[in-house]
């Protein structure tokens, strides 16, 4: 089966450029070639150079919970087309295409799990569903996440992959940033804690909004994590960008993260914090 | 062009709306009858009109958050600098008098000639704009007095360090600190609401927007760059994303439409301010008798409940 190309269809500075020819199992570091069960057993990550590929909602979940914990709420949330919005092709149209492609019904999938047997509430971005853009449902489902850590008084993981706000429905996309705040502040103030891991790329409103609020913050290797892209940064400033633009350890160095994990130690990582926040670190 | 009879409509349906939040439900008829006209003169609302907004709101000579603030305030000593590393000229902040009390004004200001509108960077802030807005709003917090935000920037800058110094923490941490206020807050867009850079002073317990302005996801140019692959498409990017103060009352991400002078604000900056003053005054005072708490979670949930999904 041929690659669906990457849609660009979104506020989408900071993502990676297309990926041409190249198969998605194919790793652009160091062109190594994998089956999907081999990525699977290896969490996505290159056996040979350590290159993350993207995961899905899906596999994340798998890696980050313990099997069979979780419980997905809110599947049945669903963008709508309010403006009606048509570029060269309806967002209708985009938004069933990202469905068949994903088998998701949104960019991210929340819901109930327990990491090393303590619970939490997930909410996880995919990349894959219109660029992990956020639109008025991804909005709605991270706002609902934050109320059922509320509610149990558990602790919310979020995992962000997101291109930004979802141009496709205008204002109302970028009032998803003050919506997932105002959640996030909602939970805070029940006492919640937020853990925020950031994966390849989080970016525009996104990372201006729920992903930079967590109690910690981390992020995996090598990931793009920038308020403005670097193709919108260099046509703004005409500056050569230095080699590690945006990247995960430029944010680490300038002190917006805690951490940067590698995938393999992000479960255990995670689970510590977890335990930290429960009052359960024996 | 809205009509006068659209405008009037309009306040009267954002006064109706805020009563019933804050009161009864008791007018819900006559709101239903104003919501049906509504619905029905903004299908007059053109593609020509939405660009005449985007024209407006950027025109050289429309009335920039300091024009309204000499028109407005008293007494007016702005603050400088984010206590950290820099003062950014794109956001002024500081104290003044209004209606006879102290208040707190923060917004981006533009420039009018070529030196000026370097030295405030065309009105997109660096991350130390935020943190002098922050700065701002806890110290108004603190002394209880009402925060008034004026929204006008093409969006937050984006350069090699503004991104280094934290500019997507910088936006979420304004939201999220307005969302804390126990204070009266209330924003305005008065020009060009552009993107995370704009809403990060907007959250607000009510938001409104001058007629011509616009309030938008992204510039109709960069919408047009990536959707039609073309920046010269940015009028079909506006019609379609519909970045006007007609859509936005609609959709609800504003309460109320301010009224400005015939022609625009640009043609009489005095009257602009007098009808954004009337405005910010009548907010306040529906604003200030409510409790700290109450006022809070109902900031909170206005905003939670914006979106449209099934």
């Amino acid at each position: 089966m041929s690659s669906p190309r990457i849609d660009v269809s979104i506020e989408h500075r900071g993502a990676p450029g297309p990926p041409g020819k190249r198969h998605p199992n194919t790793c652009p570091k160091c062109e190594s070639h994998y089956r999907d069960d081999e990525l699977d057993a290896n969490l996505w990550v290159c056996p040979q150079c350590g290159h993350h590929f993207p995961m899905s909602a899906r596999a994340r979940i798998a890696s980050l919970a313990d099997p069979d914990s979780f419980v997905e709420e809110a599947a049945d949330v669903r963008s709508e087309d309010p403006l009606h919005f048509f570029d060269l092709r309806p967002y209708a149209e985009r938004l069933a295409e990202a469905e068949l492609k994903t088998g998701l019904g949104e960019a991210m999938v929340i819901g109930q799990a327990s990491i090393e047997a303590t619970p939490c509430e997930l909410a996880v971005m995919d990349f894959a569903f219109m660029g992990g853009s956020m639109g008025s449902a991804v909005g709605e489902k991270f706002s609902r996440a934050c109320d059922g850590a509320a509610e149990r008084g558990i602790p919310l993981v979020s995992v962000a992959a997101s291109g930004g706000a979802r141009m496709q429905e205008g204002i109302l996309a970028l009032m998803q940033l003050p919506k997932t705040v105002a959640a996030v502040e909602d939970l805070k103030d029940a006492g919640g804690a937020i853990v925020s891991v950031l994966t390849h790329p989080t970016t525009g409103g996104v990372l201006a909004s729920f992903a930079s609020l967590g109690d910690v913050v981390i992020a995996e290797p090598n990931a793009l994590m920038s308020f403005a892209g670097p193709r919108v940064v260099q046509q703004t400033t005409r500056e050569k960008l230095p080699d590690d633009f945006g990247l995960s350890e430029s944010n680490f160095r300038f002190g917006h993260l805690d951490a940067v994990l590698a995938r393999s130690e992000l479960k255990p990582y995670v689970a510590r914090l977890l335990r930290l926040f429960s009052h359960n670190g024996d | 062009m809205a009509t006068d009879h659209e405008l009037r409509l309009r306040e009267r349906l954002a006064r109706l709306r805020s009563v019933s939040l804050l009161g009864g439900a008791r007018l819900s008829t006559e709101l239903d009858k104003l919501e049906r006209q509504l619905a029905r003169l903004a299908e007059e609302t053109t593609d020509e009109d939405i660009w005449r907004s985007v024209e407006l709101a950027r025109h050289q000579d429309r009335p920039y958050t300091l024009d309204y603030v000499e028109r407005l305030l008293d007494d007016w000593t702005e603050f400088h600098g984010d206590r950290g590393r820099a003062d950014d000229h794109a956001v002024v902040a500081g104290l003044g008098q209004f209606d006879g009390r102290t208040v707190a004004v923060i917004g981006q200001q533009k420039g009018r000639d070529i030196k000026d509108r370097i030295d405030r960077n065309f009105g997109s802030a660096h991350p130390e704009g935020y943190r002098k807005a922050m700065r701002t709003m806890e110290l108004a917090d603190r002394h209880g007095f009402p925060l008034i935000t004026l929204v006008d920037t093409p969006g937050a800058y984006p350069g090699v360090a503004a991104e280094q110094h934290g500019q997507g923490g910088a936006i979420a941490r304004s939201h999220a600190l307005m969302a804390r206020l126990d204070v009266p807050v209330v924003a305005c867009v008065i020009g060009e609401g552009g993107s995370g850079g704009a809403s990060a002073l907007a959250l607000a317990d009510r938001v409104l927007m001058q007629e011509n302005a616009i309030y938008t996801v992204i510039s109709p140019e960069g919408c047009a760059a990536i959707l039609w692959r073309d920046a010269g498409e940015a009028r079909k990017a506006a019609a379609a994303f519909k970045p006007d103060a007609a859509h936005c009352l609609e959709l609800g991400v504003i309460d109320a439409i301010v009224p400005e002078p015939g022609g625009g604000a640009h043609t009489d900056h005095d009257a602009a301010a007098r009808l954004l003053g009337e405005a910010v005054h009548e907010a306040l005072e529906e604003l200030q008798p409510m409790a700290a708490d109450e006022r809070k979670r109902r900031r909170r949930g206005r905003f939670r409940s914006i979106g449209v999904y099934a």
